[in-house]
């Protein structure tokens, strides 16, 4: 099977617009949750978010690229740009008839269904603008890239929930591994930080009024965040060929159901994906030395997650790192995976591994080196990220440093 | 028996799909078969059905102020709230 690696990284998120940034505040240990910005927001009781901040759309795209684009496709094709400019790419010819898009989306586009259904319900009008339905539609992102791109090959999107972004990401994966074709551009995208959007998730009541403390005792709940990165994977022969920089191997990935309910999270899911994705890279457990945690900052998945941990890495689960990002960007449902990759490619590539802040009081039940707080060095070989999403659907991938 | 007591429980019988006859008031959610989903689902239901906002957040269940663990005390909970939010 073909050797898989990552040649291009772009993302646009709470904590950065672009991956340098990014990975800044990761060392920093810098929180980018902070006061929900958009309108009637002073009708919901979670008044807190990680929103991308300081971007302005009109100085990106044109007037024409706006009325078609939601903001989950500006983020992805913002990010996109940055990753296919670091990976040096230009897909024409057989490239492009072989090169494709896999997004990770949960909500699709979340702002633009909440404009117009206000404006249809709330305001009364019965007219709405011609491309509602292109620009909320969950594959809009993925279309447009390829577009911009010129990228001909298997192009979807994939939506499930808070794993969206690792199922899309291990597709891609397999794709490039399994010889379909030499390059793929893969990650995710959301955008759900409205009124609707956050009332929604407020109805739940699983949503944090203050902050998000992954593992920590205190912990209460998730906060939401809105975001994308998007990533080349390319064969390694093919990126030596041409001489690119390779930022990390993807080396394998699993992908499990609970089968058992619709929220609450299941260890054994959990272990089952973890211990399928080690068995798929075929490395052994004690070479793992990061996980980027799911992390939600729930009760019930962190104390899952850390059972399951424990129970696939048995006594080595003491001497790995896991730590959660969303601490620092939130959660970003369907675009999460995507970003927290930069975590793992930092903690491979740069041998720093991002902290989990907010962190006040340990938890018996969270009893793993949750890298409190404070950014780490240190050498790693292997990387899990994990996603454990609504609808007990699991997805971990693994990566290696590539020396 | 109040009528706020019969409200409530005829909504968590319905929640358990029960008879409010064979829901009592020492009665625990658990003994009811409602689980995290249920409790949320009834905790909406009971918001609606008297017009108040019940403090419950599912990750601290003991830190919202709100006791659920028994009938009788979530009733207690509820006649509380209308008095302070009506």
């Amino acid at each position: 099977m073909t050797r898989v690696v990552i040649t291009g990284a772009g993302t646009i998120n709470p904590l950065g617009a672009d991956v340098p940034a990014t990975l800044e505040a990761m060392r920093e240990g810098r929180c980018g949750i902070g006061e929900l910005e958009f309108r009637d927001v002073e009708r919901l009781s979670i008044r807190i978010g990680g929103q991308v901040r300081g971007y302005d759309p009109e100085t990106v795209f044109n007037r024409q690229q706006l009325a078609l684009y939601d903001r989950f496709t500006q983020f992805t094709l913002v990010a996109a740009r940055q990753a296919i400019t670091q990976a040096g790419l230009e897909f024409k010819g057989e490239l492009a008839a072989r090169a494709g898009v896999i997004l990770g989306n949960s909500g699709g586009g979340m702002t633009t269904l909440d404009d117009n259904y206000r404006s249809v319900y709330e305001e009364g009008k019965n007219r709405v603008h011609p491309f509602v339905v292109p620009k909320l539609m969950n594959n809009a992102a993925a279309s447009h890239l390829s577009m911009e791109f010129n990228l001909k090959g298997p192009t979807f999107t994939v939506s499930t929930a808070c794993a969206s972004s690792n199922h899309a990401m291990a597709q891609a994966f397999q794709m490039v591994h399994g010889g379909i074709t030499p390059v793929m551009v893969t990650g995710g995208s959301e955008s759900m930080l409205c009124f609707g959007g956050v009332k929604a998730w407020e109805g739940l009541r699983v949503m944090s009024r203050d902050a998000c403390r992954p593992f920590s005792a205190n912990r209460n709940g998730m906060v939401q965040g809105e975001g994308a990165a998007v990533y080349v994977f390319e064969e390694l022969e093919h990126a030596r060929k041409r001489g690119a920089e390779i930022l990390a191997e993807v080396i394998g990935f699993a992908m499990t159901s609970d089968a058992a309910d619709i929220v609450m999270p299941s260890k054994q899911g959990a272990a089952r994906a973890m211990a399928g994705a080690l068995r798929d890279a075929r490395v052994d457990r004690e070479e793992v030395g990061y996980i980027n945690a799911h992390g939600t900052g729930t009760a019930a998945n962190d104390k899952t997650e850390c059972a399951a941990v424990a129970d696939v890495f048995g006594a080595h689960s003491d001497r790995l790192m896991i730590s959660s990002t969303k601490s620092m960007h939130a959660h970003l449902i369907g675009a999460t995976g995507a970003v927290e990759l930069l975590a793992c490619i930092m903690a491979l590539r740069d041998g720093v591994i991002a902290p989990t802040i907010g962190y006040e009081e340990p938890d018996p039940e969270c009893a793993l080196d949750v890298v409190p707080n404070e950014a780490r060095e240190a050498h790693v070989e292997v990387a899990l990220s994990n996603a454990f999403a609504f609808g007990g659907l699991n997805a971990v991938l693994a990566l290696r440093r590539f020396a | 028996m109040s009528s706020i007591q019969d409200r409530v429980i005829e909504i968590i019988a319905e929640q358990a799909v029960l008879e409010p006859a064979d829901v009592t008031l020492d009665s625990t959610l658990e003994d009811l078969g409602i689980d995290s989903l249920g409790l949320v689902e009834s905790i909406f239901a009971i918001e609606e059905a008297f017009d108040i906002s019940v403090p419950f957040n599912a990750n601290e269940p003991k830190k919202s102020g709100f006791d659920i663990s028994s009938v009788r005390a979530i009733v207690a909970g509820i006649e509380r709230l209308i008095a302070e939010q009506t």
